[in-house]
């Protein structure tokens, strides 16, 4: 299947664990392996204890939407509109959040609070992670 | 309260023509605007011995950027001690903020500051460009938001204001009081683009353009050019014009540098800002007689009013509900050239020039009634934020 039109990150050393995570249908974010602290967008150093061993862990892919906005405006052709970008806060800690795509649900239907659950968008290596109504 | 802010005024202001295409380069109109602000402060063009500007040459979509120092240096061979130009730093008045602190050092005694759009010439009849659309892949921190065809700030600031909707139960009825009140005082802007008066049904009815914002919670791209002469206090007393003191600067960035990972959404680096601005002054927000509050979205001016304490933190939909607090004989007058909703994007040094005006009584048919005596300003959205206090000089 050919997925829609995205622009895709340029995947490095720092984020490569990030973007390809969704291949085994698994979120993971950077955590910090001295007090457990997620930290998002990955960086070098724990910013509650300033750490430097970190590591991608896998989270249960459950969320919440934190805030979204239904975009009308045709910013690129190749796109459809209208669809829903979406803030959502990761299950497993307060401050984890994502700006993300909501998909599986109409825009009148988006409600912030409402449980989520991530799924990928496949763009081989690249895996999108979005989210859907759980 | 002693700082080095009281050791710079605002000696001049100048703008080029404003409009919709004026299919003139940026340079030219800044040079426009470069010599009317020189001229206003009763300098020569030998005097200036400083420049600087937002956000330096190149980058951002076309038109956003304007002439960098170097171009416009050497357009009018100026002899500079001291020149700076950069994105970085607090929004777009970071250039004014440089050009105080050159000041009150002592390295320069008057910095030309400019900044120059040419955003509706430049891209055309198009819409406006998406920040990133259409290239195959995005790196740095846009690529957290481009991959969700985030494709611009309206997408992101979209998300603060819909959690501050939800949270504090704000309305788009309120919100649309902002530009509906702007829109009154535009019709009093002879520059101003747009003058017809708006209804809240004209408002409500407009196209969606990303929820909760319509097309009238954005500003207008235009071309034009302002420029301001950030002075030594030395010389105030000798300007053709009242200058305006300036009685201190919100530089703060507190929490995280992000558009998205802020850890308030319902407000945004204008918070730190404010509070380091009043950080550094006796004046209190009840002092301010006027507010240029920067509205590159509607929210954005929302969020600034609760940022700088005109009205607590959430109450910014009851305050603007009815329009009165806000209009040029309420309370606090707001964006009173019609703001970039109205009187185009000028990208914040429109309000900075409009102050001033309003300081010296300059403003005709929009003049704020009774003597203003002290203005606030204010620049930016997201972790973009820059305020100044201004005073009239006497």
């Amino acid at each position: 299947m050919t997925e829609p039109f995205r622009v895709l990150p340029h995947i490095g050393p720092d984020n490569q664990f990030f973007w390809t995570s969704g291949r085994d249908g698994v979120l993971r974010f950077l955590r910090c392996r001295g007090c457990g602290y997620f930290i998002h967008p990955p960086g070098p150093i724990c910013p509650r204890c300033l750490e430097r061993d970190l590591s991608p862990e896998p989270v249960s892919g459950r969320a919440t939407l934190f805030s979204f906005t239904v975009n009308h405006q045709k910013w690129s052709p190749d796109i459809e509109e209208p669809y829903v970008i979406a803030l959502v806060q990761v299950e497993e800690q307060d401050d984890l959040r994502l700006t993300t795509n909501l998909v599986n649900v109409e825009p009148d239907e988006v409600r912030i609070g409402m449980p989520l659950r991530v799924v990928f968008e496949d763009h081989d290596p690249v895996f999108v992670p979005l989210f859907e109504p759980a | 309260m002693t700082s080095y802010e009281n050791r710079v005024v605002i000696s001049g202001i100048g703008q080029s023509a404003v409009g919709r295409r004026l299919n003139r380069s940026a340079i030219d109109l800044t040079v426009d605007a470069a010599l009317a602000a020189v001229a206003d402060a009763g300098l020569t063009v030998a005097d200036i011995d400083g420049i600087a500007t937002y956000p330096g040459a190149g980058g951002g979509p076309a038109g956003f950027a304007g002439p960098g120092t170097p171009e416009v240096q050497d357009a009018l061979r100026l002899r500079v001690n001291w020149h700076a130009g950069g994105i970085e730093g607090p929004a777009q008045m970071s250039a004014v903020i440089n050009a105080s602190m050159a000041v009150g050092t002592g390295l320069a005694r008057h910095v030309l500051c400019y900044r120059t759009v040419t955003e509706a010439t430049e891209q055309g009849g198009g819409g406006r460009s998406g920040i990133g659309a259409g290239i195959p892949k995005i790196g740095g921190t846009l690529q957290w938001t481009i991959p969700f065809r985030a494709y611009s700030a309206a997408c992101w600031l979209a998300l603060n204001a819909q959690r501050h909707f939800h949270q504090f139960g704000t309305t788009r009825e309120q919100l649309g009081m902002i530009p509906i009140t702007q829109r009154r005082h535009a019709g009093l802007n002879p520059k101003a683009i747009y003058r017809d008066p708006m209804t809240l049904e004209d408002y409500l009815s407009a196209r969606m353009v990303t929820t909760p914002f319509g097309l009238y919670d954005c500003d207008a791209p235009v071309d034009g050019s302002t420029a301001l002469i950030v002075s030594t206090a030395d010389y105030a007393p000798d300007t053709p014009r009242p200058a305006a003191r300036l009685e201190a600067v919100g530089t703060a960035l507190r929490g995280r540098p992000s558009w998205d990972q802020f850890d308030d959404m319902t407000t945004m680096a204008a918070r730190d800002a404010a509070a380091s601005m009043w950080e550094r002054t006796d004046l209190r927000p009840t002092d301010v007689d006027v507010a240029e509050l920067y509205d590159g979205f509607s929210f954005l001016t929302m969020c600034w009013l609760e940022a700088l304490g005109f009205c607590g933190h959430g109450e910014g939909g009851p305050f603007v509900e009815d329009g009165r607090r806000i209009s040029l004989d309420g309370e606090l007058p707001l964006n009173t050239h019609g703001g970039q909703l109205s009187a185009g994007r000028l990208h914040g040094f429109g309000h900075i020039h409009e102050a001033v005006t309003q300081l010296r009584g300059d403003g005709g048919d929009r003049q704020v009634p009774g003597q203003v005596e002290i203005a606030a300003v204010a620049n930016g959205g997201g972790p973009l934020a820059g305020c100044l206090l201004l005073s009239r000089w006497r």
